[in-house]
Formats: C-alpha cells, structure tokens, sequence
C-alpha cells in the first residue's frame, strides 16, 4: 500500500507540474509566434506604403 | 522595467513552489488515515481556488467588456479564463489520482465531481466559442454574456458539497467549518501553495493578456491590408 500510495503522490505531483509547464511552454511559444506575425505584417504594410 | 517585474514574480512563484515541496515531502507527517497520499491535496485545492478566483476575474471582466464596449476587458476575460482552464485541468487530474488510491476509482458522478466537469466544459466551450466568431464586437458580446452566466457553474461545483450527499469529501478548511477539521500545519501548507498559484497565475495571465493585445493588432492591421 505503501509503494503505490508514494507512486499516486508521485503521479499527482507530476502531474500538477507538467500541466502548468506545458501551458507555459505553449504560452511563451505562442506569444512568439504572434509577435512574429506582428513583425512580418508591419514590414509588408511599410513596404506597400513605399 | 515591466517585464522584469513579470519575471520577478514568476521566480518568485517557482522558487516557492520547491520550498513548499520541500516543506510538504520533509517536513510534514503522513496523514493518520490516507498515508502520504494526502499531500496530493496540496495541489488539488489550491489549483481549484485559483481556478475559480480566475474565472471570477474572467466574469467580472466581460460584464465591465459588455458594459463598456472594451476590448481591454475582453481580452482580460479571454487570459483569465484560459489561464483559470489550465488550473482546472490540475484540480481534475490531481484529484483523479487522489481518488484512485482513496476510493478505488478514478471518477464517480457525484455533484461536486459532475460540476467541476461541467465547468471545464462550459469554459472550454467559451474558448472554441470566439474562434468562431470572426466579428470583434459580435464575439465580445456573445462569449461574454456565456462567460458570465458560466460562473453560476463555479457557485454550484463550490457549494455542491454543502447542498448534496457527495463522495467527494466535505469542506474541511477553518474558514468554512470554524476549524478542528484539519491540523493547522497542513492547512497553512495549502494556503502557502494557493499564494505560489495565485503569482504563477498572475504572471500567466499577464502574458496572455499581451498576446491577445498583440492579436487583436494583427486582426487590426490585417483588415487595413485589405481595406487597401
């Protein structure tokens, strides 16, 4: 009872952590990718205009 | 300056994430009944406080967006309640595992559980709900009256365990039973995690917050393109 009481803990723990760090991960991914989209559109805007 | 702040905060929630994990796997006892189990608790109530505390945030944001027609209160909503719907996906998963070893099963429909299903749903569905919608007035006043009535569905999954027969154990926190329920040490360990959540969540929603600003100039520029 012992050993699968420490492995649950251990799933659960795990399982708090990783769940937050992938929404972190997909967060700062994302913010990326927007920020690049931003870049690109506003170099193609300026370009038209000139 | 802004931005080393966020990140000031952030490892400040970090760093006292591992000393809360320390406290909790050395410094504090196993549970009489449950064995080392309990200290799942740790991160299933705090990540249920933080969620409902998100999506309050989110509800309270999109009635100021229907009110005021602002697109700032809005994407507030929208960072609250994705950042409220990681936590409760940790309060569902940590709660299962916990379940699991204590009951034998990893779920039951008893009302606290079927409502925090419920919510999960209902936040979600807000998500997918403005992809749908390409109009930014439209989207802003449809999501935004479901994610107000959609906190009734938080209100019901709190108080389910006051209002019926549930598996899912009754409140044991002092500030809901006036105290004697739970050691006192256990229980500041579980304010202590809430306090490193609440700054994670923070700087999470700060985040997304930026990102649906940042959006909301690409939908801008794009419709400049092509009113060109």
């Amino acid at each position: 009872m012992d050993q699968r009481n420490f492995t649950y803990m251990f799933y659960g723990f795990a399982a708090a952590w990783l769940i937050l760090a992938i929404y972190v991960v997909s967060l700062v991914s994302r913010g990326r990718k927007l920020q690049d989209q931003l870049e690109t559109l506003k170099r193609t805007l300026s370009q038209e205009k000139l | 300056m802004f931005d080393k702040i966020l990140l000031a905060v952030g490892l400040t929630s970090g760093l006292y994430l591992v000393r809360n994990l320390y406290t909790m796997l050395l410094v504090l006892p196993d549970e009489a009944a449950q064995g080392m189990i309990y200290r799942i608790m740790f991160f299933h109530i705090p990540s249920w406080w933080t969620c409902f505390l998100s999506f309050l945030v989110a509800g309270i944001a999109s009635a100021v967006a229907i009110r005021s027609k602002s697109n700032r209160a809005d994407s507030l909503a929208v960072a609250a309640t994705e950042v409220g719907l990681a936590f409760t996906f940790v309060g569902l998963a940590t709660g299962m595992i916990w379940a699991k070893i204590i009951w034998g099963i990893w779920w039951t429909w008893d009302a606290r559980l079927t409502w925090a299903f419920i919510t999960a749903l209902t936040y979600a569905g807000y998500l997918m709900m403005r992809n749908m919608i390409p109009d930014p007035s439209e989207r802003l006043r449809v999501t935004g009256v479901l994610n107000v009535f959609a906190f009734a569905s938080v209100v019901i999954c709190y108080k389910a365990i006051d209002w019926w027969r549930t598996q899912h154990p009754g409140a044991v926190m002092s500030f809901r039973t006036g105290g004697g329920n739970i050691d006192p040490a256990m229980e500041g360990m579980t304010y202590h995690n809430f306090i490193a959540f609440l700054l994670l969540c923070v700087v999470m929603v700060t985040l997304r917050l930026r990102q649906e600003e940042t959006l909301r100039e690409i939908e801008g520029l794009r419709r400049l393109a092509y009113s060109r």
